[in-house]
C-alpha cells in the first residue's frame, strides 16, 4: 500500500510527513520530522522512553501507528523547554542529578509534566505510581522522586 | 498493509469479511502493535475503528445503564466520575492493565477480545452482568461478555464480527461491585490470580450477587456456586467459607513461572472474601 499523507500539530507547529501505515508514532517523529528526543528502548510499551501526550493524554508513541496521529495535537520533549529557558521539571532534574546515561529522561520529564498538570500537588507515591511505565536502569529512581516532588512544590509556588 | 478508516460499524464488518489474509481490528492498539513488532502477528488488513462516531463516547443509557464506546481508554474511565460512583469495581479492574502510558490508549473491549485469561477489566464486566453489541454480517446481536472468551488469546467471534459498543446495566439502588488481583509486583504486572463480586442488599442481607474468577481457567469465569453461597447471607463466616469453598472448587488453573496452580487456588479464595468484604461495604454505601 502506498504512503499516507499526515498532518497533524506538534508542539503547536503543523507538521505534515507520509506515513506507512505500519511505521509507529515515534518512527514518524525521529525518523520524518526529525525529533529524535523521545527515544526507543523497548518498542512494546514496557518502557516508556517514547512518552509523548496526544491531545493532553500521555501515550507511548510507540504503541501509536504515526497515521492515527492525523488531526491530532501532539507534545514531545523538544516542546518542554521555552527557548533557552528549561522547564522548572527539566532545571529540577538537573539540580538534582536525577538522571545519569539519559537515555529515559525524555519520557520521565514529559509523563512527570503531564501528571502535574492533572495533578499539581501530588503524593510521593502518586508520583511512583504514574511513574511506573518509566523504567530508569541507573538512578534506582530516588532522585527521580525527588526531583519531581521539588518541581511540583516550585510550580505551586509560582503559579 | 492495507489501512482502512471505516466511518461505521457496518462498513467495518464488512471490509473485515471481504479481506483476504490476517486482519486485525485497531482501537487503542496496545496488543496489536506489540504483536506487530514482535513479529506474531502480522495483518495484511488493519482497520481503525476510532473513525467511527460514538467509540470515544462514555453515554447513560434511557434505563439507567452505561453505553461504553469501543475506543474508549482506561484514563477515560477513571476520569468519568459518575460511572466510578455507579461501578467501581469494573473501573478499578480496568485501571489495574498496564502503565499510565498505556491507560492513555487500552480498552476494555481490546482487553476483552485479546482473550487472555488473565485480563483484569474481564471479571469486573462479567460480575456487572455487561454484555457486548456485535455489529456483524447479518446484523447487530447483543452477548455477554462472557460467552466472548473462548480460550487464551481466542474469541467466539465470527469473521466480519465487530464489536461496537458495551453495555453495562443500571447500578440501581443497594449495589456495590470489587475487583481484586494478585500480583508479585503492586503494579505493572499480569495477574496470578483475580476476583470481581457485584451484589445488591436489602438491609444487610444480599439479594443478588455475581462472582467471576480470572487467570485461574481457559477463560475467564462466572461462578454461579459462588454467587449462590452468597445470596441471603449477611455475609456471615457461613458465606464466606461456602464463597471461597464454591470459588476453588471452580479453579483449574495452570502451572507456571508466575504461579502454581495449588497457590493460584487458594489465592483466588482469598481474594473472594476480600472482594466479596468490599463490595458488600459499598452496596451498603460504607466509605470504600
Amino acid at each position: 500500500m502506498s504512503k499516507i499523507h499526515v498532518t497533524t500539530v506538534v508542539n503547536g507547529d503543523e507538521v505534515e510527513f507520509l506515513a506507512d501505515p505500519r511505521e509507529t508514532l515515534l518512527d514518524c517523529l525521529r525518523d520524518h520530522l526529525g525529533l529524535t528526543g523521545s527515544k526507543e528502548g523497548c518498542g512494546t510499551g514496557d518502557c516508556g522512553a517514547c512518552s509523548v501526550t496526544v491531545d493532553g493524554v500521555l501515550v507511548s508513541s510507540c504503541l501509536m501507528l504515526g497515521v492515527e496521529a492525523q488531526g491530532k495535537r501532539i507534545a514531545t520533549i523538544e516542546g518542554m523547554a521555552n527557548g533557552e529557558e528549561l522547564h522548572p521539571l527539566q532545571r529540577q532534574f538537573v539540580e538534582h542529578a536525577a538522571l545519569q546515561c539519559g537515555f529515559c529522561t525524555p519520557g520521565i520529564l514529559v509523563a512527570a509534566k503531564a501528571l502535574l498538570e492533572k495533578n499539581p500537588d501530588p503524593t510521593e507515591t502518586e508520583v511512583r505510581y504514574w511513574l511506573a511505565g518509566n523504567l530508569c536502569r541507573c538512578t534506582g529512581y530516588d532522585k527521580i522522586i525527588r526531583a519531581v516532588m521539588d518541581a511540583a512544590s516550585e510550580m505551586r509556588g509560582a503559579a | 498493509m492495507d489501512f482502512h478508516t471505516p466511518s461505521s460499524f457496518e462498513d467495518a464488518s464488512k471490509r473485515a469479511a471481504e479481506a483476504t489474509g490476517l486482519t486485525r481490528f485497531l482501537a487503542g492498539g496496545t496488543d496489536v502493535l506489540v504483536q506487530m513488532r514482535s513479529g506474531t502477528v502480522l495483518p495484511d488488513t488493519l482497520i481503525d475503528l476510532k473513525h467511527i462516531p460514538g467509540t470515544q463516547d462514555i453515554t447513560r443509557t434511557p434505563d439507567g445503564g452505561w453505553r461504553i464506546g469501543i475506543a474508549v481508554s482506561g484514563a477515560r474511565l477513571g476520569d468519568h466520575a459518575d460511572l466510578v460512583a455507579d461501578w467501581p469495581g469494573v473501573v478499578e479492574g480496568m485501571e489495574l492493565v498496564g502503565s499510565t502510558q498505556v491507560q492513555g490508549r487500552a480498552t476494555l473491549v481490546g482487553n476483552l477480545c485479546n482473550g487472555s485469561p488473565a485480563a483484569d477489566s474481564v471479571p469486573g464486566l462479567v460480575a456487572a452482568q455487561a454484555s457486548v453489541e456485535i455489529t456483524g454480517l447479518t446484523g447487530v446481536r447483543t452477548v455477554p461478555v462472557e460467552d466472548i472468551p473462548a480460550g487464551p488469546g481466542k474469541t467466539t467471534l465470527s469473521p466480519g464480527d465487530v464489536i461496537s459498543g458495551i453495555l453495562i446495566p443500571p447500578r440501581g439502588a443497594h449495589g456495590g461491585d470489587a475487583y481484586q488481583r494478585f500480583t508479585p509486583r503492586t503494579e505493572m504486572d499480569i495477574a496470578v490470580a483475580g476476583c470481581a463480586i457485584s451484589l445488591r442488599v436489602d438491609g444487610d442481607t444480599i439479594t443478588e450477587a455475581r462472582v467471576a474468577v480470572g487467570a485461574v481457567a481457559p477463560t475467564v469465569r462466572l461462578v454461579p456456586d459462588a454467587a449462590a453461597a452468597l445470596i441471603g447471607s449477611t455475609l456471615d463466616d457461613t458465606a464466606i467459607d461456602a464463597l471461597v469453598t464454591a470459588v476453588r472448587a471452580a479453579c483449574n488453573p495452570i502451572d507456571d513461572k508466575r504461579g502454581t496452580a495449588e497457590f493460584r487456588t487458594d489465592v483466588a479464595g482469598v481474594l473472594a472474601k476480600r472482594v466479596a468484604h468490599i463490595a458488600y461495604s459499598r452496596a451498603k454505601g460504607d466509605a470504600q
